[in-house]
């Protein structure tokens, strides 16, 4: 019997894009940990957002990419769901809200951060306005963010700046309790003040949601994960726990990776 | 050198085309100086257009082609919008790529076709079909205002698809990433994010559809009476001027100046409004 620790998985998973000729992901296996931080870690171009976006599916909004394998997610009740399966668009949300995204660069939506945190539960169905305050306030305590925009909730969010508006849309996803959130690259965008009040709040969510985590930076990786796996060309080269990777990787590519002698 | 020089030409272009619009003004108001003077601001709510033969007066009120121009507007907006939108929607959001190419080319053919072709394809093939199907005499209003719609459709769509196409990838996949529906995308990101260029089209639009002279000549009917339904003729302010202009003397040249200053400061003041408020200004 598998004892169960991860909340997905992904198996022999291969992805190519619409009109590409070879794959961007080859026969990928990789399991993601519940309450833990995966990193994804590896060259420009090696597949980390193709597979991080394969897993919520978000590819699909671009129709003809191609892909075999399985992408399990395990939800509370342990059962299995294979996403690749998903074809409804209320399946498709569901996944949504139970992974969610945050990408490079802030995403603030066109309206006040408050409404920027509540759309998600909106979205969701909820309509009690006691509950979704509620929420929302929970969700940028969270965040870390609470104290700076308690006072000028109706105001646009674009007014914020980049760090805080990045953190926004970390509550906007925590405010969904999902399982899962995926993150790519979600400080190259910000300075080393605000990449570090990030860095902290990736590490303080994981008590309730589990992280993957793409990054370009050796150290972020290698302070923040519990796991990492190194990808290289559309393969998955090496996974394992992160001090292993980084002090003893067992091959010699992620080695040289990790050292810095390419990427 | 030859940056200073260019610098200057392009400073002496502008300029002049400011002295070119305030001189427009300018003569407007001086030819309708008469009509002013004689009919004030009645002119505008007053329905009559009678010369009087012997002392080459008469009296001349601007209700009508007012009403017309409002009217035939009207209609041509209340049907281009949605239609627009969801041209720009569809083009932006739903279509196949391979599909967008083609209707994208085929709605900026549209917008450049001439408008006496909308006018005359609308008096010999448009027309008939409304009469046989709400009555009518074919030209009137409601025809006017359909061509009309039918004109600033393809304009209309064509800048809204522009503003639309400025809403950065990322931020629409963030919210479908939240679980937002297609609908949802373009209903809270798409449309807010695009706000300040979606109604300055429409404000654009709105614009050409005011001053449209050719097509409405061919479609309104051109009769000085109010319309009491949808189907019947009337005239507007563009039509009215070309009609009379011709065989005018006296104060009726100065009402149609009269009539032409109203133009003339509704669409700039329309068409400033859509330029600096709405395309000038960064959204949200
Ligand atoms: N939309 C796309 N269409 C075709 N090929 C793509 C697309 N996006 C990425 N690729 C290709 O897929 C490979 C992996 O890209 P990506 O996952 O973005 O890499 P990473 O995130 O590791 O830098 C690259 O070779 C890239 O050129
Ligand atoms: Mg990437």
């Amino acid at each position: 019997m598998r004892t169960n620790s991860m909340i997905m998985e992904v198996k022999d998973f291969s992805f190519t894009y619409a009109g590409a000729s070879a794959p961007s992901l080859k026969r990928i296996n990789l399991p993601i940990e519940k309450n833990k931080i995966t990193a994804l870690i590896g060259p420009s171009g090696c597949g980390k957002s193709t597979l991080l976006r394969s897993m919520n599916r978000i590819h699909d909004l671009y129709p003809g990419n191609t892909y075999e394998g399985e992408i399990r997610l395990y939800d509370h009740r342990e059962e299995i769901e294979n996403i690749l399966n998903i074809k409804k668009e209320n399946d498709f949300i569901r996944l949504r809200q139970a992974v969610g995204m945050i990408f490079q660069k802030p995403t603030p939506f066109p309206m006040s951060i408050y409404d920027n945190v509540a759309y998600g539960l909106k979205l969701a169905g909820i309509k009690n306005k006691g509950e979704i305050e509620g929420r929302v306030e929970k969700a940028l305590q969270d965040a870390a963010i609470w104290e700076e925009t308690k006072d000028r909730l109706r105001e646009s969010a674009m007014g914020l700046s980049g760090g805080q508006q990045q953190r926004l849309c970390i509550a906007r996803a925590v405010a969904l309790k999902p399982d899962v959130l995926l993150f790519d690259e979600p400080t190259s965008a910000l300075d080393p003040i605000s990449t570090g009040a990030i860095e902290e709040l990736i590490a303080e969510l994981k008590k309730d949601v589990s992280v993957v985590i793409v990054t370009h930076n050796m150290q972020q990786a290698s302070r923040l994960s519990n796991y990492t796996a190194f990808m290289y060309l559309g393969d998955l080269i090496e996974y394992g726990e992160t001090d292993k990777i980084f002090l003893n990787p067992s091959v010699k590519l992620t080695e040289d990776y990790i050292t810095g002698r390419f990427g | 050198m030859g940056g200073k020089l260019f610098k200057n030409f392009s400073f002496l272009s502008a300029t002049l085309s400011f002295f070119i619009l305030i001189g427009i003004f300018a003569v407007l108001f001086q030819y309708a100086q008469a009509a002013l003077h004689e009919f004030g601001i009645d002119f505008l709510y007053s329905e009559s257009w009678e010369v009087d033969e012997d002392d080459e007066g008469g009296l001349f009120g601007g209700w009508i082609p007012i009403v017309g121009t409002l009217l035939s507007t009207l209609i041509a907006m209340a049907i281009a919008i949605p239609l627009a939108m969801g041209i720009a929607i569809f083009l932006t959001e739903i279509a196949h790529e391979k599909l967008v190419k083609p209707v994208s080319v085929a709605i900026e053919l549209l917008a450049a076709i001439p408008s006496i072709i909308y006018g005359m394809w609308g008096l010999f093939y448009f027309a008939p079909i409304v009469q046989s199907t709400v009555g009518g005499d074919g030209v009137g209003l409601l025809t006017a205002g359909i061509v009309l719609a039918i004109m600033i459709i393809p304009f209309m769509a064509a800048i809204t698809r522009d503003a639309m196409n400025t809403v950065p990838p990322v931020l629409k996949e963030s919210a479908y990433a939240m679980g937002a529906t297609t609908f949802e995308v373009v209903k809270d990101v798409v449309m807010p994010y695009a706000k300040g260029g979606i109604i300055g089209s429409i404000i654009l639009a709105l614009g050409r559809a005011l001053g449209e002279t050719m097509a409405v000549a061919f479609l309104i009917g051109s009769v000085m009476s109010i319309p009491s339904r949808i189907t019947d003729p009337t005239t507007s302010i563009p039509v009215l001027l070309a009609n009379n202009f011709a065989e005018a003397q006296d104060l009726e040249i100065s009402a149609m100046y009269y009539l032409a200053l109203i133009l003339f400061v509704v669409s700039f003041a329309l068409i400033s409004l859509a330029k600096f408020y709405f395309f000038g200004r960064k959204t949200v």
